[in-house]
């Protein structure tokens, strides 16, 4: 049930951890949070501390077999369980099958005087009944602060408070403590002071009217963690946290190949194109035949009966449907019959966070075997490279696992080279084609090659990209010419890997 | 005291045959939980005489009982009538705080 990690020093103390389950949060605490003994929650209004310590609770009751206690101080019991409907938890259900318990301690402020001094007594004693219920190994206190707004001798409290962590130790039961984020300090009434083993912050900021979600490890006794911040969002799977490094490596990998939709690239790649779920990178500048080339692939795989999921962050679907027909390729069909999704939204719409929930819903809801993501390059106006590339990891990792092969593309800026358009993906990219163009006397010609293709026998020519109302071919280049091309890419010969 | 014939009805809007239940939560006959029932019985024999009555509930022998009155805190008394319902949270040493908050006096 619970993980042991190894200490990385030589101190000769191992934590027991108790693992959230919550996609990404166990990889940053290295194994997930310390096991009997209380950690600290703390972050600003609406930054979803409710969500993490129920999320919590309920992974713990459904995937590790412990049950939880869940005591509010501030959400009644119905608001909690309609709250928690919409993102997909039956809270009544566990608490039908007595894997969870929830009690809601009611402070009416206006009614409660205080006079002398007192003790939380009838709290452990709310609590201790209420563990019982359902044997809780996990306990969820939301938020305790609402305390001091009913209790003015904040000593008394503060030190009750204390002897309720000890209690809670005591117990041995793992809890979650939320806390209101303080302006001086991580919580308005120094919790911190108390709960010393493990701090999480939560912040949700806006920024350039995007909102963004952040997570971070703040303290952790005994144990290692990343330090960074983590994006995190909420969805309607509840909470995930996106470290780069959860990229999985264990998926199934295949030898089956999937045409690319362009029988001349097939040839250059041993005669049979793409693997199968492998990702693949079409970078090129504008009007070099991006979206055409993913059009094409999508056409492939939808005349193969497989269902292929089209990213447009570019063009509207009517858009894209219409200019593919111009080259020949009907791509309405595949979506009468249901096997091409287009899906086509303004990158700026949303945040990151959101776009990448949109993404595994309409993955999870489809399940196609090939996703196209047109282009890659339009978050980079939404969020830092790094924050994009950790996106884009998230997706390729979700869609791997699902077998899916995915194909993406970026725009390459007029002046800019190949390198720089790739935001940081060709290292996890199984095939990189690069599309350029240049002026041929009062042609604008295209050209593409093969950057790389891990795996297979493929052809280092640069080819002429011919596209025209036949379809799409790929011609080789006139000997001269090609010899020249390949001394004027440097991307060509370099292969760049990052 | 003067002799008076007049029933205390006259000395406030409060009708005289209103009668007080309260009830004191404990855990337990600490301390803390005698003083609080010390107080609050000088408090009703001082200004309710005769129409009280104080219920003790420890909440050790009967701890299902926190619940229906939200009780987090010991000793807390409840005044369960007549209504509203108010609690006072302490060992109630602190007499003027507790006359103000039973609504015995005026609230300032």
């Amino acid at each position: 049930m619970n993980e042991t990690c190894e200490p990385h020093d030589d101190r000769a103390v191992t934590i027991t951890k108790a693992p959230t389950g919550i996609a990404g949060l166990d990889e940053i605490t290295h194994g997930g949070l310390p096991a009997g003994r209380p950690t600290l929650v703390c972050g600003g209004p609406g930054c979803g501390k409710t969500i993490l310590a129920m999320e919590f609770l309920v992974r713990g009751a459904l995937e590790f077999g412990e049950p939880g206690l869940f005591v509010s101080f501030e959400e009644s019991i119905d608001q909690l369980r309609l709250n928690f409907k919409a993102l997909g938890f039956d809270l009544a259900e566990l608490v039908g099958q007595k894997k969870l318990f929830i009690t809601h301690v009611k402070l009416s402020r206006h009614e409660i005087v205080e006079a002398g001094e007192f003790t939380l007594d009838a709290l452990f004693i709310r609590l201790e009944q209420a563990i019982q219920q359902v044997g809780a190994k996990r306990v969820a206190l939301d938020t305790m602060e609402t305390l001091f707004s009913c209790l003015s001798s904040s000593e008394n409290l503060r030190s009750e408070i204390d002897r309720l962590f000890q209690w809670l130790k005591e117990k041995g039961v793992t809890s979650v403590i939320t806390g209101e984020r303080g302006t001086a300090a991580l919580t308005r009434h120094g919790f911190e002071e108390y709960v010393s083993d493990c701090v999480l912050l939560l912040d949700h900021r806006i920024s350039e009217q995007v909102s963004k979600r952040r997570l971070r490890v703040v303290k952790y006794r005994g144990s290692s963690h990343e330090m960074d911040e983590y994006p995190f969002l909420i969805g309607d799977t509840g909470f995930t946290v996106l470290p780069i490094s959860s990229v999985h490596l264990d998926h199934v990998v295949g030898t089956d190949r999937v045409s690319t939709g362009v029988p001349d690239l097939d040839a250059m790649m041993g005669g049979q194109g793409y693997f199968r779920g492998s990702s693949i990178l079409l970078s090129g500048g504008a009007g070099a035949g991006k979206s055409t080339m993913a059009s094409a692939f999508a056409a492939a795989t939808c005349e193969r009966g497989e269902k292929c999921l089209f990213l447009a962050f570019e063009e509207s679907a009517g858009q894209l449907v219409r200019n593919i027909r111009s080259v020949g390729i009907e791509l309405q069909p595949w979506v009468d019959r249901g096997l091409l999704s287009i899906q086509a939204r303004r990158p700026t719409l949303f945040g990151i966070e959101e776009h990448l929930m949109a993404i595994f819903r309409q993955t999870r809801q489809l399940e196609p075997k090939a996703v196209v993501i047109d282009p890659i390059t339009n978050f980079l106006s939404i969020g830092a490279p790094r924050e994009v590339k950790s996106l884009l990891t998230r997706v390729l990792d979700q869609l791997r696992g699902m077998g899916a092969t995915v194909l993406l593309t970026s725009l390459t800026p007029n002046n800019g080279t190949v390198e720089s358009s790739e935001a940081g993906m060709s290292s996890m990219m199984d095939t990189w084609i690069a599309l350029n163009q240049k002026m041929n006397g009062n042609v604008r010609q295209c050209y593409l090659y093969v950057l790389k293709s891990r795996g297979m026998e493929h052809s280092r020519e640069v080819r002429e990209l011919d596209m025209s109302a036949s379809g799409l071919s790929l011609r080789p280049c006139p000997a001269t010419g090609s010899k020249n091309d390949q001394r004027r890419e440097p991307s060509g010969s370099s292969g760049g890997e990052r | 005291m003067t002799p008076n014939t007049q029933p205390p009805a006259n000395l406030g809007d409060e009708p005289a045959a209103e009668s007080w239940n309260l009830r004191l939560y404990v855990a337990g006959m600490t301390p803390a939980a005698h003083r609080a029932l010390e107080n609050i019985k000088k408090i009703c024999e001082e200004h309710l005489a005769n129409r009280y009555s104080i219920e003790v509930v420890d909440l050790l022998k009967n701890p299902q009982l926190a619940e229906g009155d939200q009780i987090f805190a010991v000793p807390t008394l409840v005044r369960q009538l007549p209504p509203p319902v108010r609690k006072i949270i302490g060992d109630l040493s602190a007499t003027e705080k507790i006359l103000v908050g039973l609504d015995i006096k005026p609230r300032k």
